[in-house]
């Protein structure tokens, strides 16, 4: 799959942004008055900044409205409606604690709890394509909610729920990695299948439809990108969560150092993520390129 | 809205027979012709006389070379090659339908063809990412999802003659290759095709339960020993001129120089 930047940067924050949100509306940390402003005007960057960038990659963004109207089928429409809520309801809890130094927990658990479904239904959206088959296995919805939570952890100041959801959503990582490295072949499709000339012997792609490119291997066909991804690998784990756990683990004295080193923590576990969800669609190999002889 | 009919009245679709198509693609230039010109925005091409030409197809051809498996009787089987045109299946099970988030993709009831409402359409992709046939493709110009529509413009159309009353890449086909018709009416001429010749649906354990069929290619003869069955009959019948052209050859011959 082409890895569209605005969709990396969408999936990046807006996951981090919504994790924020979940960790606040929960009341972790308990902050009212101008310490939750700062809170609520990071979460808000990140998630409305995320949605934004989604619809850079839009045809017509300027009917973007009609998205809410298929929620009962389409997970595209299904996450709209959560992001929306998930702001309202987070919009109306932040504005309790940060201008009436009141939080009403009730309302910051649906907006919790909305935000926590924004993250899945966006995940959904990647999980329910048959057609690629390193997404569509449950470790999907995992890694983005596995994500999302030690992200929002971590920006929310909960250092030690950070540093095992960190080691969480870690594992889930590799293990993704090495499932998915298998999913294509298990999915069973083949040139074979696509063709229905199996029958017959050894099908190869000897001739493509057009001389050109188009739309399909622009947009499905990524072969180039891939050639770096062991590498990558490397480098997005240690920064999204090798070296946010050690920054976490590691004693250090000061406040003013203390806050230091979380910075750092968040900022080179925001690299590692956006690097991984690079890889999440670099490595995402589309069915239709059999068809082409690619993958 | 993007539910999916329970069950349409018909299911109208194609069938492909691999055997007879000879991969001219002439049903994607018709294709091109009459769906730029008629319903909805025109298929617009990107660059089209310089040197990185592309351009949005609803129809396209590829060409598979199937290598048999060596065996007893046939130690070194020539590869066969099959022309195998693309476009909508048309399915009843269509995944880009529930995706669409505004509800511009949908599945007629009347006769199972899959529309794009190109004024609802956000041109988010996600219907192109759900369909595995590539059967879908973004318009760069107009910025929203274009589609076979089994020529919905054409096959409902009095003011044309009866027989142009198919979709165009059926009508233009000149090897006979390409079949519209009822395939839920078992009776119809295309179902009972399918029936005869084993006709099959493309990546079937996708789940997506594709309308089109298509129809696989005859065995070819076996004739490995002798490749060109007329080299018999057109082996050189004379050696020797005779007559006046042989005497004049030899003639010519005796006379000093030239290239003997």
């Amino acid at each position: 799959m082409h890895p569209a930047p605005s969709v990396i940067v969408f999936t990046t924050l807006s996951g981090l942004g919504f994790g924020l949100l979940i960790f606040l509306g929960l009341g972790l940390p308990d902050v009212t008055g101008m310490v939750a402003f700062v809170f609520f005007a990071i979460a808000y960057a990140l998630a409305v900044g995320g949605l934004l960038a989604s619809t850079f990659h839009l045809g017509h963004p300027e009917r973007a409205l009609k998205a809410f109207s298929q929620w009962k089928t389409s997970w595209l429409s299904r996450e709209g409606c959560c992001a929306v809520g998930a702001l309202v309801a987070m919009g109306l809890y932040g504005f309790g604690t940060v201008f009436l130094g009141t939080a009403w927990p009730l309302v910051g658990l649906i907006g919790a709890l909305l935000s926590l479904a924004t993250v899945f239904t966006t995940s959904m959206i990647y999980t329910q394509l048959k057609t690629i088959p390193r997404w569509n296995m449950p470790l999907t919805p995992a890694l983005f909610l596995s994500f999302s939570l030690a992200g929002g952890a971590l920006l929310a100041g909960q250092e030690t729920v950070a540093t095992v959801l960190l080691i969480i959503a870690g594992g889930v990582q590799l293990a993704y990695w090495v499932k998915g490295d298998q999913a294509f072949a298990a999915s069973g499709t083949t040139l074979a299948t696509a063709t229905g000339l199996g029958n017959g012997g050894t099908v190869r792609a000897f001739e493509p439809p057009h001389t050109g490119t188009n739309y399909l291997l622009r947009e499905f066909v990524h072969v180039v990108g891939r050639k770096h991804s062991q590498k990558l690998q490397v480098i997005g784990f240690a920064l999204g969560f090798a070296l946010p756990v050690l920054l976490l683990v590691l004693p250090f004295n000061g406040l003013m150092l203390k806050h230091i080193m979380a910075a750092v923590a968040v900022l080179s576990h925001l690299a590692g993520v956006a690097c991984t969800r690079w890889l999440f669609f670099a490595e995402a190999e589309h069915v239709v390129g059999l068809y082409y002889g690619k993958r | 809205m993007t539910e999916l009919p329970n069950s349409t009245d018909r299911k109208m679709g194609l069938v492909i027979d691999l055997d007879t198509c000879v991969g001219c693609h002439a049903c994607v230039i018709s294709c091109k012709g009459w769906n730029t010109e008629n319903y909805g925005a025109p298929l617009s091409d990107q660059d089209p006389y310089g040197s990185d030409p592309s351009g949005t197809f609803l129809n396209r051809v590829h060409s598979f070379e199937v290598q048999p498996q060596a065996c007893g009787t046939q130690p070194a089987p020539a590869a066969q090659l099959t022309h195998f045109p693309k476009s909508c299946l048309h399915c009843e099970d269509a995944p880009c339908v529930t995706v669409c988030p505004t509800g511009a993709s949908y599945k007629r009831v009347e006769d199972g063809i899959v529309l794009v409402n190109e004024s609802d359409c956000i041109g988010c992709g996600l219907c192109a990412w759900s369909c595995p046939y590539g059967a879908r493709e973004l318009d760069l110009a107009a910025g929203v999802m274009k589609k076979c529509t089994l020529c919905v413009d054409r096959i409902y159309n009095e003011n044309l003659e009866e027989i142009d009353r198919v979709p165009t890449c059926v009508r233009t086909c000149p090897a006979g290759a390409r079949h519209f018709g009822d395939l839920g009416d078992a009776d119809s001429d295309v179902s009972k095709l399918v029936a005869e010749r084993g006709g099959f649906d493309l990546m079937p354990e996708m789940g997506t339960k594709p309308v089109n069929k298509y129809l696989p290619p005859r065995p070819k003869d076996q004739i490995e020993d002798q490749i060109d069955i007329l080299a018999p009959l057109l082996a050189p019948v004379t050696g020797d001129a005779g007559g006046f052209m042989g005497w004049l050859d030899r003639a010519l011959d005796k006379i000093p120089g030239g290239a003997n």
